[in-house]
């Protein structure tokens, strides 16, 4: 007999997420379900209002991707009206949401997913000056992780340790024998976790500088941006710039030494394919390079979908082949439908109580507020793994020459006398690492988006906004904004009637990714990376959290989908004393 | 100007409600009760025994750094400037009182912005610590074992911690709209359990304080904030989306330095931050007083940082000290990147602040109305005073009058 694990919560996330994963008697799980336990319903609330103020609004669906879900929602509002914005405004959106994946990306390899990787009581036991050395196997030219200061970290951690309240860092799966890096490697990547608390400060310095503030910038309406006093003063741009010097820095001499680093000692678990799960994959596209206007305009990343990791095969996207799925998830409704038609009332089955006190949930039925989204009838996965597949087989120059370059470095480390190959990325630590890898495109191009704004402020362009006449666009229209959040792609699909909301409907990143079986029995593309792995302690889940954390949940965001006229289930009932 | 005469002038300004001047009697009395809480807490076992000193000296940063933080945070809570030696000293206790931060119906953003920081670096430096104990979104623990951490937590600091939380609680449906750990419980039952052996709640951010976005209209999940549910216990609320993370470090100090809730407005804020309004202290305050408006996004007032009242701006409504703190570490705020306030710190905002229309063009009225009584006639007193004179903005506010009273 196996063995039923729950895991709720699910820490180091955004939002509240529950897995349960059934092991055999090798430890080997069997079954996984991803369920989602919080709801909000924003898109109901969404409803009546002003579209040019849904902007604001739809940002509050998480405030980790924040400025995305702000930027998809005014364009789907510029896309019904059809107005396309000016040169400035684009390049500062582009600069906006850059940021915000340099700030997303290494917030969540250190801070969210390093502990999965690095056992921090091991870094007590290394040798300063031997560590310092190491760090040169990964980099020509490391960053922060000299002897001085690894000691002096060191110290700061025993002293720490040693007066016994581990506060955030208690009961952890510390000593789990899964972790594999040296104690010299521990510590230089607990130094870089500590360093990263920093360097992410700047990157939110970034964001404010066009956005007024983060998280929930303030600066984007419809037809542009308003920051212009912010983009004309050269003062300004240049503390961009040299905030984002700064930021390249610490990409390139920490953050993507670590993550080769981590992936060489990994490497098994990267080659046998651990937490590769569905292997087919969707990007919607994103940062446009030019101004012309919707949808036609080149992208950074491609769009496309590729299924079964067969990358000679790049499908051309098709927003109307997407779908939702209800039969897993707490909603009543039977077709698949489209998100302009996107219609749903909640039908909460709850969890299942059983005599050990536990709730389980009743995976035979309906276990999730996650709706499960289809593209043309296949399950697939988004986000930065995605976007590199996508611009494999799209044969996008930029996207190989960093993917090739880093899986060449892996080959060398690991002495295959050729570059590793790109199977490797369908795996947990391939996810990981293709984090990383866009993160080092991101810092490179967005130094010439700035020398490209400043250079068209210079020109005497100060254009910021495009005037629209909102009574004549606004009395029947629908559009959708369609791009990659740092989690994967993203959409808000929006239906304008009369210059109000009629319906509105966001299918988001980790919709796609946490989402419960679908009406076909076809796991989610969490539930599908987690089956096969072996767990090597199953009181210290460590392997669940690793691949789940791979994907970057952001659980908020995927659940807010909810009509009004749902129907409520058992009683309604306040306590409101405290039980003390 | 420096950080601590930009806020003593702010305390001081004409209009601001807030008693800046107590006398001579009421400080000493107050300086005997901080000193003997500060000795108390000397005394006390340490929670968690990271030196404020080694901190700073890792991070580079002088004792006179510090000592000029102590006394920017000193003006922040309206304190003169005799206190600095107090609030030193305060800071350096902060590792003594426990920290439990939870969430529940949130998006995290409360917890990012205090990642993030803003203020003074050191800000956040004193944030890291004092004793964090639990916080969902960085703590190392998972599942059982973090479930099991906070039980022992709660146990070991029973009546001393203070309960930090992110995020309204979901009542229809009883409750199920958010459940949390193996066992399946509610929100609600959930803040009650941590709440429930706590010194004070703090609640941060509008959805904790005032329900926020879930409970906008037509609050589907039937969202409330804490003060709703939460009875029995000292409620301190830090609205604002997110809290600015200057006004919860402000917070727990002033706990540290008293054992006691600062001093509160009626939407139990505390007055060092919500004591006054954006409006008071704009940097575009005068364009507003030259009847300067930006009139179009890209305008060219917009190019001459004119007043954004028309925009649909709402600072003349909204009680928060963006205007004088800034965000991410003062870099910026909404109005100097160009967009009116939104009135994030107010009750029930949502449906009534956060459009980009002055209040008079309004399209969008939240079905179910739900006016927040106090402030909006404030606001509106204050701009009908204000508008005086200005021929063309007395007319907006006559307007604007006339369609709020519908």
């Amino acid at each position: 007999m196996g063995k039923h694990i729950i895991v709720d919560p699910i820490t180091r996330i955004e939002g509240h997420l529950r897995i349960e994963a059934v092991i055999d008697d090798n430890n080997v799980i069997k079954e996984a379900y991803a369920s989602s336990t919080l709801f909000r319903g924003i898109e109901t609330i969404l409803k009546g209002r002003d579209p040019r103020d849904a902007g604001l609004l739809a940002m509050r669906i998480c405030g980790v991707c924040t400025g995305t879900h702000y930027q998809r929602s005014i364009e789907a509002v510029e896309h019904a009206f059809n107005v396309t914005i000016p040169k400035n405004a684009r390049i500062v959106r582009n600069l906006l949401q850059g940021a915000l994946y340099l700030h997303d990306h290494t917030v969540h390899f250190y801070h969210l997913h390093a502990l999965d990787w690095v056992d921090i009581t091991a870094a007590l036991k290394a040798d300063p000056k031997a560590a310092a050395q190491e760090a040169f196997n990964w980099t020509d030219k490391p960053w922060g992780v000299g002897e001085g200061e690894l000691k002096t970290i060191q110290e700061r951690l025993t002293k720490f340790v040693k007066q016994g309240r581990l506060g955030l860092f208690a009961n952890a799966y510390w000593g789990n024998k899964h972790y594999k890096l040296s104690n010299e490697q521990n510590l230089i990547a607990v130094a870089h976790y500590l360093q990263a608390l920093d360097m992410q400060r700047e990157a939110s310095k970034m964001m404010a500088i066009f956005g007024g503030k983060m998280p929930h910038p303030q600066s984007i309406v419809v037809g542009g941006v308003t920051c212009v006093q912010d983009i004309t003063n050269p003062a300004r741009v240049a503390e961009f710039k040299s905030l984002l010097n700064k930021y390249t820095q610490f990409v390139k001499r920490a953050y993507l030494a670590d993550v080769l680093m981590a992936g060489t000692v990994y490497a098994d678990e990267a080659l046998d394919g651990t937490g590769g799960g569905l292997k087919s994959f969707m990007s919607y596209g994103d940062f446009k390079l030019d101004d012309t206007g919707f949808y036609k305009a080149a992208q950074l990343f491609p769009s496309g979908v590729v299924l079964n990791g067969d990358l000679s095969k790049l499908i051309p996207l098709d927003q109307s082949k997407i779908t939702e799925d209800v039969s897993h998830a707490w909603y009543k409704g039977k077709t698949n439908l489209h998100p302009y038609e996107g219609k749903t009332e909640p039908e909460y089955t709850g969890l299942e109580k059983k005599e050990d006190g536990m709730a389980y949930l009743k995976t035979k039925e309906k276990y999730s507020w996650i709706k499960s989204p289809l593209y043309d009838d296949n399950r697939v996965e988004v986000g930065p793994l995605a976007r590199i597949v996508i611009g494999l087989a799209a044969k996008d120059k930029n996207i190989t020459k960093y993917a090739t370059s880093f899986l060449a470095k892996l080959g060398d480390k690991l002495n295959l006398g050729k570059a590793a190959p790109v199977s490797v990325v369908f795996s947990t630590v391939g996810r990981t690492a293709a984090r990383a890898i866009e993160t080092e495109l991101m810092v490179d191009v967005m130094m010439g988006w700035v020398d490209e704004l400043a250079a068209n402020v210079a020109s005497g362009d100060h254009s910021t906004w495009t005037e629209f006449d909102f009574d004549k666009v606004s009395k029947d229209a629908k559009g959708y904004g369609m791009a990659e959040a740092p989690r994967g792609g993203l959409g808000h699909w929006v239906v304008i009637k009369d210059g109000k909301i009629e319906n509105y409907q966001a299918v988001v990143p980790s919709t796609w990714n946490a989402a419960p079986i679908d009406y076909k029995g076809r796991l989610g593309a969490y539930e599908a990376a987690l089956i096969g792995t072996k767990v090597a302690d199953p009181e210290q889940p460590l392997e669940i959290l690793r691949t789940i954390h791979s994907f970057d949940p952001c659980i908020a965001c995927a659940v807010h989908i909810v009509d009004t006229k749902g129907k409520e289930l058992g009683s309604f009932k306040v306590n409101t004393s405290c039980s003390i | 100007m420096d950080r601590r005469d930009a806020l003593m002038k702010m305390f001081s300004a004409k209009g601001v409600k807030v008693n800046t001047n107590r006398g001579e009697a009421y400080y000493s009395k107050l300086k005997e009760t901080m000193q003997k809480r500060l000795n108390e807490l000397r005394n006390a076992p340490a929670a968690s025994k990271v030196d404020i000193n080694k901190v700073l000296e890792a991070e580079g940063l002088t004792r006179r750094d510090f000592m000029k933080w102590a006394s920017a945070a000193c003006a922040a809570m309206m304190l003169p400037a005799s206190f600095t030696p107090l609030m030193a000293e305060a800071a350096e206790l902060m590792n003594r009182v426990p920290v439990i931060w939870i969430e529940l119906q949130d998006c995290a953003g409360n917890s990012e912005a205090i990642l993030r920081s803003d203020a003074p670096t050191i800000d956040e430096l004193i944030l890291e610590t004092i004793s964090l104990e639990f916080n969902e979104t960085l703590m190392a623990a998972a599942g059982h074992q973090a479930e099991e951490h906070l039980d022992e937590a709660m146990k070991t600091f029973a009546g001393k911690y203070l309960c930090v939380v992110e995020g309204s609680i979901p009542l229809h449906m009883d409750g199920q709209y958010g459940t949390i750990g193996a066992k399946g419980e509610t929100f609600e039952e959930h803040l009650l359990r941590v709440a429930g052996s706590s010194a004070a709640v703090v609640a941060v951010g509008t959805c904790a304080t005032f329900g926020g976005v879930p409970a906008a209209a037509p609050n589907p999940t039937g969202a409330v904030g804490v003060q709703d549910i939460v009875k029995g216990k000292p409620i301190i609320n830090i609205p604002a989306c997110p809290a600015n993370p200057a006004n919860i470090t402000g917070t727990i100090l002033h706990f540290v330095l008293t054992g006691q809730v600062p001093e509160l407005d009626h939407l139990n804020r505390p007055k060092f931050a919500f004591g006054y309004r954006i409006h008071d202290n704009c940097e575009r305050r005068a364009h507003f007083d030259a009847g300067e408006f930006v009139e179009a996004w890209g305008d060219e007032g917009a190019e001459n940082n004119w007043c954004l009242y028309k925009m649909g701006c709402k600072g003349p409504m909204t009680f928060n000290n963006c205007s004088v703190v800034r965000y991410n570490s003062g870099t910026n705020w909404p109005i100097g990147a160009g967009h009116g306030c939104i009135g994030c710190s107010e009750p029930q905002f949502w449906d009534k602040y956060a459009q980009e229309r002055p209040m008079a063009d309004t399209h969008f009225k939240a079905p179910t109305g739900g006016v927040e009584k106090t402030v909006d006639e404030f606001g509106l007193g204050l701009l009908t005073v204000a508008g005086i004179g200005i021929g063309i903005h007395a007319a907006i506010s006559a307007a604007a009058g006339k369609k709020e009273e519908v």
